[in-house]
């Protein structure tokens, strides 16, 4: 597969190839990275970041690639401050931002932008985030940390939990670990459950989903729990949150019936579900977490340019 | 209704047979012939068919059908077929067919779609067949039955 000039929209694009050349291009950059610190295979090369929609540590975290990468930065954080206000449209955007900047990286509030915006572009574009559709390059970050984590994907077990219905990183995250032999207990609220064409999906690929609402009961078969905020934003009505607010607490108590080799996950940021307890003990994953969204974005960014 | 009757009571245009009984209104719909426009239109609802048990025949005078409204026409009735006449004879004969891809026919039912805020066209790609199921180009959401109707 050629990278250059491809762009990063969804998950669905990827195939199980695709997912392990990025992990190990991510593994090979982390070893550089501690070995010097720093790299230049990005030197010139400018990243454009497009944030449409609030979003500090997935925008941090391109942008410490980038810079790590030895490449620089240009971009916004909220449409407020763009012509956008003005009515310009996503595609002019685009094809304005596209003259100033070699790749182009956007978070947008509707879904199917990032597709928009890549098929307009001439240069590479990466979703990092659409509406509630797919956040393709959380997924891959959460693959690349199970991955370094267990030493494989296959034969594990893995409870996603909360926000199941509006959580795009749950979508991607899911719609991935179909390619590999896992089984996926799906826990949610009755309100929030996955929706229906993910699961009848995952079920076709030969996924064993198992949904429930009790954590508790789940808990003892997982190896990796992947907690979700439930995202009051999303939710077109105030009072359906309020039915499902603060549903599950991960805490000590919960974990006590845990295996010990249980990794609690979360895409972060994090509100009530996880107690900060859990951050002292061998289940908190999620700042590893957070650290591996640098080497798979830098993986990303360098391969789309061309310069890896 | 003797089968002479269904296809040369026209002398020139389309009959559109083997359409789902009930689904006539959204054929003339889809066709643009809700309103009287010039030629005879011609609507049998209900008829006993081998093939279907009831279905319904379109029979629209002096109108022949573009690839587009053929394919649209497959999405709410994926048997039927498309007769070309011509000096009261049949002069083609062919099935519809979902296309693997539907270009602005359907409008997304997402409401936070992007293409249904920005200038594009909207774009479908088949899923399946049977039952029809439609995955969005942009936001990737699935569509299926009754909601595609609605989409139309």
């Amino acid at each position: 597969m050629d990278w250059k000039g491809r762009d990063v929209v969804s998950i669905r694009d990827f195939s199980k190839d695709d997912i392990e050349f990025v992990s190990k291009v991510a593994e090979r950059l982390e070893e550089e990275l501690n070995e010097r610190g720093s790299l230049d295979y990005a030197r010139g090369k400018i990243l454009a970041t497009l944030f449409f929609e609030p979003s500090t540590r997935t925008r941090l975290s391109f942008e410490s690639a980038m810079h790590r990468l030895g490449g620089s930065v240009i971009g916004f954080s909220s449409a407020s401050s763009t012509s956008v206000k003005k009515g310009e449209s996503l595609a002019d955007t685009i094809k304005t931002v596209e003259q100033y900047s070699d790749v182009i990286v956007i978070r947008h509030p509707m879904e199917g932008a990032a597709r928009l915006a890549a098929e307009v572009a001439e240069v590479p574009v990466i979703n990092a985030g659409d509406g509630s559709n797919q956040h393709p390059t959380q997924t891959l970050l959460d693959l690349y940390t199970i991955k370094k984590t267990f030493g494989k994907i296959d034969g594990i077990t893995i409870g996603l939990l909360g926000d199941l219905k509006y959580g795009r990183t749950v979508h991607s995250l899911a719609e991935a670990l179909a390619f590999y032999d896992v089984k996926l207990y799906l826990i949610s609220p009755e309100l929030l459950r996955m929706p229906r064409h993910i699961v009848d999906e995952l079920r076709e690929k030969g996924v064993k989903v198992y949904e429930t609402t009790d954590l508790e009961g789940a808990i003892p078969e997982l190896d990796v729990l992947y907690v979700t905020r439930i995202q009051r934003e999303r939710f077109p009505d105030e009072e359906e949150y309020l039915k499902v607010k603060g549903s599950y607490q991960v805490n000590l108590e919960v974990l006590k019936n845990a295996k010990e080799t249980l990794k609690v996950m979360h895409p972060l940021p994090r509100v009530d579900e996880i107690h900060p307890d859990v951050d002292k003990t061998e289940h908190a994953l999620y700042f590893r977490q957070v650290f591996s969204g640098v080497p798979v974005r830098m993986a990303l960014l360098g391969l789309t340019l061309g310069v890896l | 209704m003797p089968e002479s009757l269904k296809i040369e009571v026209i002398p020139e245009g389309t009959v559109i047979d083997h359409i789902p009984a009930g689904k006539w209104l959204k054929v003339i719909e889809i066709l643009g012939l809700t309103e009287p426009n010039g030629g005879t239109l011609l609507i049998a609802s209900n008829v006993p068919s081998k093939k279907l048990g009831r279905k319904d025949i379109v029979k629209v005078e002096g109108r022949y059908l573009s690839e587009e409204e053929v394919n649209k026409i497959a999405l709410i009735a994926p048997m039927a077929t498309v007769n070309i006449v011509k000096d009261y004879k049949i002069i083609e004969k062919f099935n519809v067919e979902i296309p693997d891809e539907i270009t602005g026919i359907l409008k997304c039912p997402n409401p936070n779609c992007v293409s249904n805020h920005e200038y594009v066209t909207s774009r479908f790609h088949v899923e399946s067949r049977e039952p029809l199921k439609l995955r969005c180009h942009y936001c990737e959401r699935t569509i299926e039955g009754e909601d595609i109707i609605g989409s139309l």
